[in-house]
């Protein structure tokens, strides 16, 4: 079996009396999609913090593209490839959409100390940042300033600056929230063949989208993985019919 | 992409007229106004500074004057001991006073940043209210220690007496010494404007704006907003070895919490984070000083009025009011 990307070890974080991870293992293999799902309050948002390191864990260790980063800071972690995408989304908001791709870009150069060539006028920048708007279907927005873009538009542009980084894995903290049918229809299509790129840790309360593209699914209840399976596997596993999927479905 | 277009010819036509505005009060026999006008570039330029720091990058100094009276010591210093023929130290190797404005301000840019290196590398470790303390508190720590320290003059502050050099031109005529600030004030800005469409403005825009995404897109908010306060300082700093060549005097005052105020207060009149915010706002302080203060003592309060009309009824400021929101891509 092929090493996995990213290596999750009996991860624990507290906050007060409060374990919102507790002894998670993990791992996402290259070209999968990982999913992670859970009631809300499971602590799924917290282990992607964990993972990108905006927080720190208490104890235990991640290991990734066969590195040990437990002690990196999220900087750090970001430079090697973790690339994680927000629930809410955060952008940067007088930018224009094309402005925040390209931000995206330049990041992913870790260039900071230019001070004469203008970013508007790098055509390297600006080529990379159409190709990502049109992957998302957002290149027709791409001068449009952040806050005049709708909720489905400020998603995709999620998606477009993940894209930019050219991550090792995504991390994805919700992408389809507030997309509407249509548009998580077209995102679904969309990350089934992006995961040929880098592989996926999503997190997703969409369930068909889930079973449609997990490889995996890992089931998180109250900080605690308590089952983890193929996407029938999961339908079918009582704990988690009574845990997460409800009794109207049992 | 309109209004851009409107801030850019309004920045034309204001740095015209400042221009303009010195040269017909010298056509007009006029050295008075001339040496005002001169004020209000020196201080634009220390606003510039500030705006660097404040408009693009967020951070509320609230203790510039810090480096505006550190790089008005630096002149002050050197050109005492120019004056005096006295080394300034002998060990472990000469140094001399020098009457060169290009050393000079040199030396004043290299200083100020240095302690902007030094404030910023502290005080950015807060945010927010702390940190308009901590800057407030190293100013202040600054400024006592120049009143209490005797060498260079104390509370009395330093004379030199005669305006420093520069090449080709005589400083001594007010026409020639306003041209010569004039020209660094339209330097450093056209530099600022690079920079502002540039990689590091870019970043610094972001890191104002959404400091959890420059952090997850694995840039160091810290680093930027540090290389942002050091540049910030020492364009304030440079500011200040001008301020010190025109009244040919530096005292503590310059570094006091006021000035450090009013820097601030030409931004927000003029607009925050707009590339001329702190030119218009240094000269309707100048413009204010001058006309109100002609018949009374209590010119402030118009100042203070005005201050508030732009806080309450225009937060662009003058540029915002003229030219409409900031634009960028």
């Amino acid at each position: 079996m092929t090493e996995p990307v990213l290596e999750i070890r009996d991860l624990s974080k507290s906050f007060g009396a409060l374990r919102v991870t507790d002894g998670v293992n993990l791992d996402v293999r290259p070209g999968e999609i990982h999913a992670l799902i859970g009631p809300n309050g499971a602590g799924k948002s917290s282990l992607i913090k964990l993972v990108a390191g905006e927080i720190a864990a208490n104890s235990g260790s991640i290991r990734f593209a066969g590195q040990e980063i437990t002690g990196f800071d999220q900087i750090a972690r970001a430079r090697l490839g973790l690339t994680r995408t927000f629930q809410v989304s955060s952008l940067i908001p007088e930018f224009s959409a094309r402005g925040n791709v390209m931000f995206a870009a330049q990041a992913r150069r870790r260039s900071v100390f230019g001070f004469l060539g203008q970013v508007a006028r790098d055509p390297e920048l600006v080529d990379e940042a159409m190709q990502a708007l049109e992957r998302v279907g957002l290149a027709d927005r791409a001068g449009v300033r952040v806050s005049e873009l709708s909720h489905g538009e400020k998603r995709l542009l999620e998606i477009a600056m993940a894209l930019a980084m050219r991550p090792r894995i995504f991390l994805m903290d919700e992408p389809m929230a507030g997309l509407g049918q249509e548009g998580s229809a077209r995102l679904v299509g969309f990350l089934d063949k992006l995961r040929s790129e880098a592989p996926i840790l999503l997190i997703e309360h969409d369930m068909d989208a889930v079973f449609q593209l997990a490889d995996r699914i890992s089931v998180l209840v109250a900080g605690r993985i308590i089952a983890r399976g193929t996407a029938d596997e999961i339908r079918n596993h009582p704990d988690v019919r009574a845990a997460y999927l409800g009794e109207d479905e049992a | 992409m309109r209004d851009l277009v409107t801030e850019h010819r309004l920045n034309i036509v204001l740095a015209l007229v400042l221009l303009a505005g010195p040269l017909v009060a010298h056509a007009a026999d006029e050295p008075f106004m001339v040496t005002l006008a001169t004020r209000a570039a020196i201080l634009a330029l220390a606003g510039v500074g500030l705006n660097i720091a404040l408009g693009l990058g967020g951070l509320v100094s609230f203790g510039h004057a810090a480096f505006f009276g550190l790089g008005g010591y630096a002149v002050g210093i050197l050109a005492s001991h120019h004056q005096n023929y006295e080394p300034l130290m002998t060990w472990p190797f000469l140094v001399n006073g020098t009457n060169q404005m290009l050393i000079l301000w040199l030396v004043a840019v290299l200083v100020s940043g240095l302690a902007a290196l030094v404030i910023g590398a502290l005080s950015l470790r807060t945010s927010g209210v702390y940190f308009i303390m901590i800057t407030l508190a190293f100013a202040q720590m600054l400024y006592f220690f120049a009143i209490s320290w005797p060498a260079y003059g104390g509370e009395d502050g330093l004379s030199i007496y005669v305006r420093n050099a520069f090449p080709g031109i005589n400083t001594l005529r007010p026409l020639d010494f306003f041209l010569l600030c004039y020209a660094v004030l339209m330097v450093v800005l056209v530099a600022q404007w690079r920079m502002t469409g540039a990689r590091f403005g870019t970043a610094l825009q972001a890191v104002r704006q959404n400091e959890g995404r420059v952090a997850a897109l694995g840039l160091s908010p810290y680093r930027i907003r540090l290389a942002a306060f050091v540049i910030s300082g020492m364009v304030t700093g440079l500011a200040g070895a001008l301020y010190v060549d025109l009244n040919r005097f530096v005292s503590p005052s310059m570094m006091s919490w006021h000035l450090s105020g009013e820097i601030m207060v030409f931004i927000i009149l003029g607009g925050v984070a707009r590339l001329f915010g702190p030119v218009v706002g240094a000269c309707l302080f100048v413009l204010f000083e001058h006309v109100f203060g002609s018949f009374t003592e209590h010119w402030q309060f118009f100042l203070g009025a005005a201050l508030l009309a732009v806080v309450l009824f225009a937060r662009g400021g003058f540029i915002g009011v003229v030219a409409g929101r900031a634009r960028h891509d």
